[in-house]
Parts: structure tokens; sequence; C-alpha cells
């Protein structure tokens, strides 16, 4: 792997995600899991820890489990084991965090993903269970702080990786890459503002052949920006102090996005025993063969495999079935779109180019488009069959997204839309000159007009052709063909 | 008519009950009075007359529309580690004094009025709840934080523990039956030391959602009452599967224990382990578990000599792997949602400090350290893994056991009842003194004290009957077989006032 280096460092960062399962209910309780009621209206007596409470595990929770497993290419544990994580704090009720600790139940796996044009994969050392705990308000009481148990007991999915990634853009793509899957297959809502997918960052430096250096965890960063901004600092920071001969203390710290920088909450010095053993209040997770199985045949398909998919029958390349299946909004419309033009590598070009410009310019949503799959798919066909030039259908396309809001949902038909984007091209006369007559009429008069460029074609100068072509593309208004004009002043110079 | 009330077994209150001679009310009137006339052996912790006598009535209701459920309208008390509505719950603590639940302990429910929209309850009517060592910790109940219980054979003498209020009770007649709980013998021993019938089934039989938690993985409940006929009525209403709510619940249909009840105990083959008639088993307690040795031959079983080697690493053993899981189960007590808090305090971890170290007990902060010193970094393998490995192995050896016996017998302390006060300077005594009823507890197995004799002091002995899993009915006819042939179990303390 070669990597970039940054005066002359490596950075090497691992990631640990927990990404919030989309269950109803808690993974240990019957309890809401909704974001967002007031204060521990959404806590029962087992998430208050209640004297003679017990759990008992939510099955949802170890099928998502199961499903992310299946996306990442993990093996799924047979058995595996819940630990109790023991420390005190207020918003933890039990006095312990229920977690996966020796036995996870997702083992392995690995993310890919496109960094630019470079094809990178993340190994994953685990997926694990877990409760989330409780939230401490610090700020809602004069002189004491309050608990909430909202949150307390709800699923969590940590998600581990080995320190693979050599820069903070990898991370960054790496973590994008992480929540399109869970996203897709639709065990997590993504939602980081609420925190439903926060990451912390294992970061360290070392020069290239070195052991790997002391790390630094940046805690739950619940943003991409933010992701990128504290792991730049970090790197800044931790080379800034070994060049100045310090030597860097493994430390948990916390980036603070008003400043800009990481600072240290806890040293190892502070870290805590957590007596971790096997909670037996919770024989262990068995998850049959069939199970899986069940959960494999279910599943909708994976963004990796559709990308496969589409490079097989599309004809695709890497780089554009891995952007179509960014989401799974993308690749229906590409679907739709290419299925209606016929032709998959013009309309990838076309969503990759064009239509994401414009979503983007609007922050728009692919499934909220103005302009529908089928309809641009229609536009790419009259592209196909030499109605108009690629760039006249850029102009049909601003049209067609402008005036599409409100004006056309009575005549959705494809009748109806069909002869909207030949109304357009009509309106416009975008219509190409494929008449080869008319052409000719233009390309004999550009060759009396130009007997400069003429000859220097003759004299075997190939880029004066070029210019005629321009001149005759311009003769024509834009509507000329300039493959079909191309070949015509060739075969008339060779007279 | 009533005075003698106290007198019936539950089987024959029951059926006083049915036929109409006694109504619940007047049953719940007569034990009320006796409880309160017996108030100085502190075996109650908390009493609710007006909820008792409601109970009483609703039984009444149901009786009077035809209802024959067998435990329908029998008086009955709680141990205080079942968590219940009607009434404060303490587990023997201050950290929980004043607690009240929102909800009741599936044993409580299935013996009382039901859970709301599931089966209704067996009707039985409760008369509050029994003192027992502090989070079940103990075998003398003299680490209840509120009330010393004594022993209604000797009142100078412990009841055993940890569910010494709940043996007291029963063997002073001031209720008829009593829910216990066993996590290493906290049925069996204070049974046998008060002479009185009790069992322990195989763990995951009863629910244990509303059990205070002491260690997970051990803690069982069970009855206790006088005879082993009573004790598979109420086993009957106590098991059955609770898998919403108790994730290490069996799923194990309910069974009706009653019925096994008469079975003959000939060519019955009845393990002797060796390790549990040594020396240090008091002569007077090995004279009357012979003599009911000698009494099953009478009755047809064969007596075989068997092994559980590893009977003394029970001790260690048990003592690293019920602390460790206490010290974790007891760290919710920390006076943040409920129970004791500190009246004044600095900072959190202040807050932390003083609201344990005043609300829990000697014995308990003396499990909890233990427990977190076995789990602790370095120290884990050493001592919480190696003393699991050894209960499989304790496990192992009951199976190679019970592929040469179908019960296995001894006694179930080595001693009678000891002198309040005599063990509480050495807690080592007292954890010494658990080698008999550990070893089951270690395996999961089912097992009951059976009332044998009398030894030293004029003090009950019991006979320690270990089956295999899900053998309850088998131990329970055993122990019954027993009692048709003896009177152990019907002889009565003579109560002071």
């Amino acid at each position: 792997m070669t990597a970039k280096l940054i005066q002359g460092y490596e950075v090497v960062i691992g990631f640990e995600t927990h990404a919030q399962l989309s269950t109803v209910s808690k993974i240990f309780s019957r309890a809401a899991t909704a974001f967002g009621a007031a204060a521990n209206t959404q806590a029962c007596a087992l998430d208050l820890a209640l004297p003679g409470t017990l759990p008992v595990m939510n099955k949802g929770a170890v099928q998502r489990a199961i499903e992310f497993g299946l996306a990442v290419n993990a093996a799924i544990a047979p058995v595996s084991i819940f630990a109790r994580k023991n420390y005190f704090y207020p918003d933890l009720p039990k006095g312990y965090q229920i977690s996966q600790f020796e036995i996870p139940v997702v083992q392995g796996g690995s993310v890919e993903f496109f960094l630019g044009d470079e094809k990178k994969s993340v190994r994953l050392v685990r997926a694990h269970l877990e409760e989330d705990a409780g939230k401490s308000l610090h700020d809602d009481f004069v002189g004491q702080s309050g608990i909430d148990l909202n949150r307390a007991g709800t699923p969590l999915l940590e998600i581990v990786t080995e320190p693979d990634m050599r820069s903070s853009d990898e991370a960054v793509a790496y973590a994008k890459e992480l929540h399109k899957i869970v996203t897709w297959i639709g065990i997590c809502d993504g939602n980081m503002q609420e925190g439903s997918f926060r990451c912390d960052a294992n970061v360290s430096v070392r020069k290239p052949g070195e052991p790997l250096g002391t790390r630094r965890e940046i805690k739950n960063l619940n943003s991409f920006k933010f992701m990128q901004q504290a792991m730049d600092y970090e790197i800044r920071w931790q080379i800034g102090e070994i060049e100045e001969g310090r030597a860097i203390q493994q430390a948990t710290v916390l980036f603070n996005p008003d400043t800009g920088e990481t600072r240290a909450m806890r040293t190892k010095e502070d870290a805590a025993d957590y007596r971790y053993f096997p909670d037996p209040d919770l024989p262990p997770l068995v998850v049959a063969p069939e199970w899986v199985a069940q959960v494999r045949a279910d599943m909708a398909e994976l963004p990796r495999v559709m990308a496969a998919r589409f490079v097989a029958e599309y004809g695709l390349p890497e780089y554009d079935a891995s952007t179509l299946t960014q989401s799974k909004a993308m690749a229906a419309y590409f679907e739709v779109a290419a299925k209606t033009s016929g032709q998959a590598k013009l309309t990838s070009n076309w969503i990759m180019g064009e239509v994401s410009r414009r979503l983007n310019a609007g922050d728009i949503n692919i499934d909220a488009s103005p302009v529908p799959a089928s309809r641009l798919g229609e536009l790419i066909a009259r592209i196909a069959d030499n109605t108009i030039s690629n760039n006249a259908a850029k102009l049909v396309f601003d049209d067609l997204w402008s005036n599409s809001l409100g004006s056309f949902s009575a005549a959705s038909g494809e009748q109806a839309s069909l002869s909207q984007i030949d109304a357009i091209i009509q309106a416009k006369g975008l219509r190409q000159l494929n008449d080869t007559g008319a052409l000719q009429t233009i390309i004999d008069a550009v060759i009396a007009a130009n007997p400069d460029n003429v000859a220097q074609f003759k004299a075997g100068k190939d880029k004066a052709l070029n210019a005629l072509v321009g001149q005759a593309m311009k003769a024509s208004q834009g509507k000329g063909n300039p493959s079909q004009i191309t070949e015509l002043l060739r075969s008339r110079l060779s007279d | 008519m009533s005075t003698d009330l106290h007198d019936l077994t539950l089987v024959q209150l029951s059926a006083k009950l049915r036929s109409k001679d006694v109504s619940a009310v007047q049953a719940a009137t007569h034990f009320i009075a006796r409880r309160d006339a017996h108030a100085h052996l502190g075996a109650f912790l908390a009493t609710d007359d007006a909820t008792t006598l409601a109970q009483a009535h609703a039984a009444d209701a149901r009786l009077a529309a035809g209802e024959n459920a067998p435990l329908l309208g029998v008086p009955i008390a709680h141990k205080d580690i079942f968590v219940t509505q009607d009434f404060p719950t303490t587990a023997g603590s201050k950290m929980l004094s004043g607690y009240r639940s929102p909800f009741d302990a599936t044993v409580v429910a299935k013996l009382g009025f039901g859970v709301p929209g599931g089966v209704p309850g067996a009707g039985m009517v409760s008369l509050g709840k029994l003192n027992c060592d502090e989070f079940a910790m103990g075998s003398s109940n003299e680490n209840s934080a509120f009330a010393t219980v004594k022993n209604p054979w000797d009142t100078t003498r412990v009841p055993g523990g940890s569910s010494g209020g709940s043996a007291a009770a029963v063997a002073a007649r001031l209720t008829p039956a009593a829910t216990g709980t066993d996590t290493g013998g906290s049925i069996r021993q204070p049974a046998s030391f008060c002479g009185i019938t009790g069992i322990k089934p195989t763990y995951g039989r009863a629910s244990r959602y509303g059990m205070v938690a002491f260690a997970s993985s051990l803690d069982q409940a069970g009855p206790m009452a006088r005879t082993a006929e009573d004790c598979a009525l109420l086993l009957s209403a106590i098991c059955g599967p609770d898998l919403d709510r108790d994730s290490t619940s069996l799923d194990m249909p309910a069974e009706d224990f009653s019925r096994g009840l008469n079975q003959s105990l000939e060519g019955l083959r009845i393990g002797i382990p060796k390790e549990f008639f040594t020396d240090g088993v008091a002569p007077d307690v090995r004279a009357a578990v012979d003599a009911a040795l000698r009494e099953y031959q009478k009755l047809g079983a064969k007596l075989v000599d068997i092994s559980l080697p590893r009977t003394e690493l029970s001790i260690p053993v048990y003592y690293i792997i019920a602390p460790a899981e206490a010290s974790s189960n007891l760290s919710r007590f920390d006076g943040v949602k409920f129970g004791h808090r500190a009246s004044e305090y600095t900072d959190l971890l202040d807050m932390y400090k003083k609201t344990r170290a005043e609300g829990f007990g000697d014995e308990v902060k003396r499990r909890i350290m233990i427990g977190s010193y076995v789990l602790s970094h370095g120290y884990y393998d050493a001592y919480y893994i190696q003393a699991q490995k050894i209960r499989r192995m304790i496990a192992d050896d009951f199976q190679q056991a019970f592929t040469r016996c179908d019960v296995i017998a001894g006694p179930v302390a080595p001693t009678v009842a000891w002198k309040l006060g005599e063990k509480s300077a050495d807690p080592v005594a007292s954890y010494l003194a658990d080698i008999f009823t550990l070893p089951g507890s270690l395996a999961g197995l089912p097992g009951m004290s059976v009332p044998c004799g009398f030894g030293e002091g004029g003090m009950p002995v019991g006979l320690q009957l270990i089956g295999n899993y899900f053998k309850e009915g088998q131990l329970l006819n055993t122990a019954h077989q027993l009692q048709l042939a003896t009177d152990w179990h019907q002889r009565q303390p003579e109560l002071s006032p």
C-alpha cells in the first residue's frame, strides 16, 4: 500500500462506529426507541434497572446484526456472548453496560469503496451488539444534573475496523461507505445529528516502516465534516508533538467544532477496569445457520452485489457502478433511465454529471428529482437516435428541470412526456441536421471560404480539419451532427 | 373452631377452604393474629392487614363462584427478596428501606392473583414479607438490616439463612407456607435448622423475574412448608416458563407434582456420597441422617456408595462466582434512581461512596469486594475463569454419580442450628457450613431438605435429597414416602408466649 506522507509521516487510522439499530423497541426491554420523546417517558422498569428486572433479547436487533454481517461478507458467529462492562455513572442505570466482549456476533468482513478512482478495502475486526446508555442533562437544572433514560437500552451495533486507513480522506470515505451500507440495508436510519451513527477515530502517525505509533481516540464524531476536521487537526497535532520531541500519550480526546481542536478527556492512566464477565442473565446468543440463510434470502440486493451486476449487465466501468450504487434511490433511478434509453454508459454519464450537479446545487434527493428517471431515459434516447446532440440535450434537460414542477403532473403518461421532449426540441429548433444534402451545401461553402485550412489539411496537418468542422457546425447553427460533418468533410477533401 | 387452623398442613387447610368449613377471611384473620402474637421471632418485615384481608375477600369470592383451585384462599408469606406491589420490598437491606415495586415477581403473581392480562394466579392470600439475610447473603439471617430472626425451637439460636424468616414462620406455624430463594442453600439450610420441608427446583424452572438478584446463575425460588405434599402443591404453581421476562427461564411446561407422590420406593437407588459423611459432620446430625437412610432401606430403597470428589472445592468456587455476580448485580444501588441516598455529599463520587457505605451491611460489602477483586484485570483468569471450569466439573461429577443412583442423600448442614452470634465474627466459619448445599447449587440441580430427627439441644436435623435435572417429582415422592413412615415433620416447637 502506498501511502501519502505528511511531513514524512504516515497516518494510520482505525474506526469504531456506533450504529443505532432501527428496532421499534429496546434491545432488552419493550420500551420504545423513538427519538425526541419527553425525558424518561420511554424508560420502563428494566431501563430504570429496578430490582427484579431481567433482560430479554430483542430478536430484531440480532436480525439486523446478521444483515450487517452478510452485507460486509463477515462471519456470523453461531454462538456469541453478552458480557457486563461494569462502571458507575448516573446515566448507566444498572451500573454495567451489556455488551458483547470476547465473542461478538459479527466477525471479520470488509468495506470496499472508491477514494477518487482508487479502489480501497478496509478490513473489519468485528461488529457487536450492545445497549446504549442514557443521557446526563447538565444544562437543564440549576446546581444539579438531570438524567434522561429514554436512550438507555437502545440497541447499538459497534463496528470496529483494523487500522487500515492511511489518510483522513480515506477514513471519511470509509465512514460514508459504511453509512451507505447500514442505511441501504435499513438497519439504521443513519441520522447523524440525532446520534444514530457516530464514529470514534483512532489516529496515530509513524515514519514509514516503523511500528504503529501511539494512538489517540477521537470520540463521538457525528458529522463527516467534523470527522475530517478533527482527524486533520489531530494528525497535525501529533506530528507537531513528535517533531518537538514529545511522545504521544494514549488518550481519549474530544473534538470541539467551535475551535476546530481536539482535547484530551482522559489518558490511559485513568482507564477504568471494567471487570468484564459473561452476563449470567443472558444465555449465549445462538444463531442457527437456518436463520442466517433466511436473512440472506430475505435481504434486498446489496450495494456491492448490485454494482457487480451493473458491470456485468450494463457493461459499466467499476467506478460508475460503484458511484451509481451510492444509494438505493440513485441505483433505482439509473436502472429506470438506462432501460428507457437503452444507453447504459451514456445514462451513467448523465446521472453522474448533469443530474448530480443539478441535484447537489439544489440540495435535492434523487428520488425527488424534478426530472424523473424515465424522462431522462427518453431524452437520452433522442441523443442515441441522433435527433439531438448531447449539448442540445442539456438545453432540453434545463427546460424539463425548470418547468417540471407542477406543469406536467396531469400528463405524466409516456406518450405525454415523449411528445413533451419532442415539443421542446421542436420549439427550441434543436433537431440535428442529419440531411446529407443540406450538410453538403454547408460543407462546400466552408471549403470554398477557407482555402488556407484546406491547403494545410491536404499538406497532412490533421488539426486543420477541426477548424473546418467548427466552421461547418457554426454554419449549421449547432444543429449539424459533428461526426457526420467530419466524415463528409474527409470524403470531400480526399476526392 | 379456628384455634387449631395453624396446626393444619396446607393440604388440610385447603380441603377445609374448599368444603367451605373455613373461609379465606377466617383463615387470614387467624394467621394475622398468630403472626402478631409471635412478632418477637422477627420473622416478618412488612405486613398490611387491609391488603391481606382484601386478598382473602377476593379469594372467598372466587371460592363462592365455584373455583376449585387447591391453593385458593390459603395464606402464604413471601421472602422479602421477591418484589411486591402490595407490600414494601427491602431484601433485608437498609439500601431498599421503604422501596415499593411497581410490579410483582412472577412467583408472587403466580401464587397470588396473577399478572395483569395474564393467567389468574393460584389465589393465595399474602400475610406479608419475610425477613432474610441482606440480599440473601448469609446462612444465619443475622445479616438482616432490620431484625434478628430467632429459631422457634430455641430462640437463642439462629433460624438459618438466608430464608430464615420463611423457615421460622413456617416452623412456628405463623403461616402454612412461605416462599424462599436458594442460591447456595438458602432454602434447604434454614428448612433443616427449623425442622420444615423445602425444595429448590432445577435452575431455570422457576422464574427469577422479580427476585432481587444476588447471584444470577444460582438464584432459584422454591416453596417452604411443613410437608413434601404441601411443597408439591406449591411448586406446581411456582414452576413454568416465563420466557418474556426471564431469559434463563426454561421452556419446560408446568407440572403437577402432587400426582406422582404415591410411588413405591422399591428398588430406588439412593446415592450416598462419601464426601458428605466425613468427620466434619457432627455426630448428632450423622445419627439422624443414618436413621433416615435405614428407614429408606425399610421402604425398599437401595443405598449405593458414590463419590462427589470436588465437594470441598465447591466452597471456594461458590465464594468466587456468587460474589462476582453479586458485585455487579448490586451496582444498581447507587443512590441515583431509587433506594437509599446519603443525605449529604460533596460530589458524585462522594454520593456513591456514602450511599453505599451507609446502605450496605458488612457481609454485603465483603462480598462486593471479593467479587470486584476476582473480576478485576489480572485476577479474572486465575479466579473467575478457574472457578467456572471447576463448576463445570462439579456438574459432571453429579452426572457421573447419577449413572449409578436415582437420588443422592446426605446431611443438609454439618451441624444443627448454632447460637445467635456464634459465627458472626468469623464469616469463613459460616461459609464452610455451606459445604453440602453448594455442590448441588453450582450444578443447578434440584434439592430439598426433609426433617429427619433431632440432635443436640433438641434441634431439628434435615436430610438433604438431591435429584437429577427436572426430577423434582421424584424428589418430592422420595420425601413424601419418608414422611408417611416417620413423624419428624409433624413435631412442633413450643413457643414461649
